[in-house]
């Protein structure tokens, strides 16, 4: 059974995003995804000040099997990137949630967040 | 993420006896060459380091046999394959290739003598059909015969520098004097089976063939018996990434039907000395004229793996061959790979594109890491 946080909101295309209080949002792969993927490889990410659109890819996620692109949960501007992501890609696999964290935004809306999908949702969408 | 990358697909897949262990062990079920195998249990990336480290059990049985019997079994053989077999002996082993007479390769195989007139065959799961057909077509006009054994095997590899260990625990037969490439028979846990000092990995370790209904209960000693060896279950994924860093053919990828063994790095399986043999001529050609494209190993000092049929470019942007095989290499920790290349094209600096960045092909005689394997 794969892991779903209850307080994260979900993308269909398998991202999270946790929303925080000053407006800014991070993003992830679900575990589902993780697991799907196998080892990751290699995880490439935007550069800090890149703006993205709602569904926009944002980078790649490279495994044994297959590199896959990753796409934002919603439009903002990259206020950070995990770094520590270039020498351990293996965090993606191992927390997914946690230290496995790809980026932070700047949420160019409140409202995109607030209308993903929740976990139960997700959980369905999955099957 | 793209949905494409997570989906799995299945048909009318074939099973080898091990099929419910591996699923009863946690193994991601894909399907290879038409077989629902096992690619991991844990990790790949895993799985490969803990057989490099320590040792793994693979699920073989997909490979094929073929029993070569007869009066004329060694004249045929000796015409169906490159290497030669006059150098078999009982107890020892002989890796080949066997070509179409325009030199392109049918299959790369194993043959074990039992006896005078008495070999065992083993071939890739994905050829199984054809070589069999191939074989017994060849066989028209000499006194033996050629029988596909597939179904009454099953067959378990271990490897890594504990897997002699592991065996020896579960066996009365002296492994030490089994060398390299050699084979004897004998009871693994009760379980009677040939036990053959080959591998596909660049480790030490032996690969054991038994009855196929055997198979599932010689699995589980072994993993009973591992605990203090360490053992790792390990599957596809980590065989295929373990055998490219040991600098081994796949076939399908860096031998196929259209590219020959001498192209393929493997000329040292060719010997024109021992007579003729099915595209001895062919290849004497191409030996003499130089081959056209040739087989390469490479390394790229980053971690994106070059995936199969990505091209290979001269620096003026030019397509100058493809990529046949690419993945991480875990020991490494950087993509390595092999790729067809423009004999013409070798003296210059060649390179690939991964999604707008160009990485250098660095050429690597292989193996990419030191082999262990025994003798």
């Amino acid at each position: 059974m794969s892991n779903i946080p209850a307080d994260l909101k979900y993308a269909k295309s398998h991202e999270w995003l946790k929303a925080a209080a000053d407006g800014t949002a991070t993003v992830g792969i679900t575990d589902y995804a993780q697991a799907s993927l196998g080892d990751i490889t290699f995880v490439q990410l935007p550069k800090v000040g890149a703006t993205l659109k709602a569904g926009e890819t944002f980078g790649v996620v490279e495994s044994v099997k297959a590199a896959s692109d990753v796409y934002a949960p919603a439009a903002g501007t990259v206020v950070e990137v995990n770094q520590a992501l270039e020498a351990n890609p293996e965090k993606v696999n191992h927390a997914p949630y946690g230290e496995g964290w790809m980026l932070k935004l700047k949420l160019a809306s409140a409202a995109d967040a607030a209308a993903l999908m929740s976990a139960d949702d997700y959980a369905k969408s999955i099957g | 993420m793209e949905a494409g990358a997570l989906s799995g697909r299945m048909g009318a897949l074939q099973t080898t006896p091990l099929n419910a262990f591996h699923r009863q062990h946690g193994g991601r079920m894909v399907d290879f060459a038409g077989w629902d195998m096992p690619v991991q249990y844990r990790s790949i990336l895993e799985e490969h380091k803990a057989v490099r480290q320590r040792c793994g059990l693979f699920d073989v049985s997909h490979m094929g046999e073929a029993d070569v019997k007869g009066p004329d079994a060694l004249r045929f053989l000796q015409h169906l394959v490159t290497n030669d077999c006059g150098k078999l002996f009982p107890g020892r082993v002989l890796y080949t290739v066997m070509c179409y007479p325009h030199g392109g390769v049918v299959d790369d195989l194993l043959v074990y003598m039992r006896a005078e007139n008495d070999y065992l065959l083993c071939i890739n799961a994905g050829n199984i059909a054809k070589d069999i057909a191939w074989m017994q077509g060849q066989a028209k006009g000499f006194d033996c015969t050629v029988v596909d054994r597939s179904p009454e095997y099953a067959q378990l590899a271990i490897q890594g520098p504990q897997a002699p260990a592991l065996v020896q625990s579960l066996t009365k037969a002296d492994l030490a004097a089994i060398k390299y490439y050699h084979f004897s028979r004998g009871d693994v846990a009760g379980v009677p089976c040939l036990i053959s000092r080959t591998g596909y990995t660049g480790e030490d370790g032996f690969e054991l063939y038994c009855a196929a209904g055997d198979g599932p209960r010689l699995a589980e000693a072994i993993v009973a018996a591992g605990g203090p060896f360490g053992l790792e279950l390990a599957g596809l994924g980590a065989r295929d990434s373990l055998r490219l860093e040991a600098g081994y053919p796949l076939y399908g990828h860096e031998i196929t039907d259209q590219v020959d063994p001498l192209a393929a790095g493997l000329g040292w399986v060719v010997k024109f000395d021992k007579g003729p043999f099915i595209g001895s001529e062919a290849l004497k050609s191409a030996k003499t004229n130089g081959p056209a494209r040739k087989v390469v190993f490479f390394r790229t000092g980053d971690r994106r793996i070059i995936r199969a049929e990505s091209p290979v470019l001269a620096a003026n942007g030019q397509t100058v061959g493809r990529v046949l095989s690419g993945t991480l290499s875990p020991m490494l920790n950087e993509a390595i790979g092999s790729a067809l290349v423009d004999a013409k094209a070798l003296g210059a600096e060649m390179q690939v594109d991964v999604r707008g960045t160009k990485l250098p092909l660095l050429l690597v005689k292989p193996p990419f890491v030191p082999l262990k394997k025994a003798g």
